[in-house]
């Protein structure tokens, strides 16, 4: 679970893809949860954090979580990692 | 950290800045919630009435039915109204109108039934529509109500039934015509420009069997230009004042039927139906000035009857539901499943139903297609909406539901809910019960042999 190393993150919530062009917003969950996956967090560190911060629990947040990293990997915001590189 | 330190929670989202702009206004986006029906909580009305339900505002019906009749009235003489009994036949909702002094325009039988069932005298019912039977006319005819008919086929057993009875059935025709609106409505009654209307009207004042009453139009359905009443109008008015030359006969009333668009938005259109549909007083200005401007001596100006339906209940109408789940289609793209399918929210085929969120949310949205739970591929609510992060559990209103989707719902797969009106004080009171298991299966028969099985 790794960005790509050239997406530019503002704390703001804006991505920019400079190898696309492409731009994206994020809510400000959305942009926290970034910032803590560029910092090298992995989920269960972060999820432990959101339900800190958060009136969520695990069950929401797994679900949620997933989806959003789905949405990443979807706008090729992710590095692959060497089993998806394989496929 | 305590629960009341948290922050609200809301999923995470990611959305791609899109270059273009799908249509040139925007999507428009519906992120600020309705909480409050007539100053009743809506998460209330779930709680005690269950999810989905329908409600509609008592408030509501009777404000719209005052604006319509103040835009005819102040135009024109002789107004009447008839409540159009298929687009909403609730026993509560049609007595909502007949108080508010709106006759009955019923057509089948059993709607002629609900509105005697109601209270409505005979002779202030207008029964139109092609299907009425031999028991269906004889009834009406004993009631004195007024039969508008729809072909010839109905002229010929009127003639019949009113010589066994030694009647005079009153009637008017209904006539189709172009108005410059296509698709014509040509199935309908007889035609004006080919001679049928004529040669119907010959046939009634031939025969001397019937009372010609009036001349009756209904131009079509969801129609968003008052100068096709205006055409419609002008053509009955000359057919009036021809009658009246030929024959020495003058009716009574003209009836320019409904028709007339909601604030709902159609399917494809640019801008919502709020901003653009014509008002009732568009559609009074185009009917009343071909009316006035006809040539009727001004003391004998025929009553005009006007059987709008859809424009007086459709925004009184809501539907609360419940967000089942969410999901993504293989795209990536948002799927918000919903416990309202088109199965009661018939009108889901013909428009963009505003949704609004029920309660609170960020200004983040997201597009999202809204589905129904019914397991086919029909059951589209939305194909294309922005809307917050919604999660499973949270609550939603469609509006503009009033109009056709109480007669037109279908019991399939699930059971029908509950519908509940909020009177002009604030109450709700339940009008119709939902569906249970014993509704459904109490019509069922089982045969004998088919009565027990082995597995």
């Amino acid at each position: 679970m790794k960005l790509k190393p050239n997406i530019a993150v503002s704390e703001s919530g804006f991505v920019f893809n400079p190898a696309t062009g492409e731009s994206f917003t994020l809510n400000p969950i959305g942009a926290e949860i970034i910032a803590k996956i560029h910092e090298g967090l992995d989920y269960s560190e972060i999820s432990e954090w959101v339900k800190k911060e958060y009136t969520t629990d695990e069950a929401t947040f797994e679900r949620d979580f997933n989806d959003f990293v789905g949405q990443l990997k979807i706008n090729g915001l992710f590095e692959k990692s060497k089993n998806e590189e394989k496929a | 950290m305590s629960i009341s330190d948290k922050k609200r929670y809301e999923r995470p989202m990611i959305k791609k800045m899109e270059a273009g702009v799908p249509n040139k206004f925007g999507l428009r986006s519906e992120y600020t919630p309705m909480q409050e029906i007539d100053g009743v909580s809506i998460k209330q009305l779930l709680k005690d009435y269950g999810t989905p339900v329908f409600v509609l505002s008592e408030t509501t019906i009777r404000s719209t039915f005052q604006k319509a009749k103040k835009a005819f009235t102040t135009r024109y003489p002789k107004v009447q109204f008839a409540w159009s009994y298929k687009t909403n036949y609730l026993d509560a909702v049609c007595k909502v109108f007949h108080q508010e002094g709106s006759w009955a325009e019923v057509v089948s039988g059993f709607e002629y039934d609900k509105a005697i069932n109601n209270g409505v005298s005979g002779k202030k019912i207008i029964f139109n529509g092609p299907d009425k039977t031999e028991n269906d006319l004889v009834k009406a005819i004993n009631n004195e109500s007024l039969i508008h008919i729809d072909h010839l086929d109905e002229l010929y057993l009127l003639i019949e039934i009113a010589d066994k009875l030694n009647v005079r059935p009153k009637v008017a025709i209904r006539v189709n015509m172009d108005t410059g609106v296509y698709p014509m409505w040509d199935r309908f009654g007889f035609n004006y420009e080919n001679g049928q209307a004529w040669d119907a009207i010959n046939k009634i004042m031939r025969s001397g069997k019937m009372e010609l009453m009036g001349l009756h139009t209904h131009i079509g359905t969801f129609m968003l230009s008052p100068n096709a009443y205006a055409i419609a109008a002008s053509k009955l008015a000359d057919l009036a004042i021809s009658l009246e030359q030929k024959y020495n006969h003058k009716v009574k009333y003209i009836d320019m039927g409904g028709g007339f668009a909601s604030k709902n938005t159609l399917k494809g259109a640019y801008l919502p139906g709020t901003d653009t549909n014509p008002s009732f007083d568009d559609f009074a200005e185009s009917i009343t000035t071909a009316l006035l401007n006809a040539n009727f001596k001004s003391d004998e100006m025929p009553l005009l009857i006007l059987e709008t339906g859809r424009a007086l209940i459709d925004e009184a109408g809501y539907l609360l539901g419940t967000v089942i789940a969410n999901k993504r289609a293989s795209t990536g793209k948002r799927l918000t499943i919903m416990d309202i399918g088109v199965n009661i929210l018939f009108t889901a085929f013909w428009y963009d139903h505003k949704i609004t969120p029920a309660q609170p949310f960020t200004h983040y949205t997201e597009e999202t297609a809204i589905y129904g739970p019914l397991c086919m591929n029909i059951d589209v609510i939305r194909e294309n909406i922005n809307l917050p992060l919604l999660n499973k559990g949270d609550n939603m209103v469609v509006h503009y539901v009033g109009a056709y989707n109480m007669t037109q719902w279908m019991q399939f797969i699930t059971l029908r809910p509950k519908v509940v009106l909020i009177d002009t004080n604030g109450t709700p009171h339940v009008i119709r019960e939902n569906e249970t298991n014993e509704t459904i299966t109490s019509l069922e028969k089982t045969p004998q042999h088919l009565s027990s099985f082995n597995l």
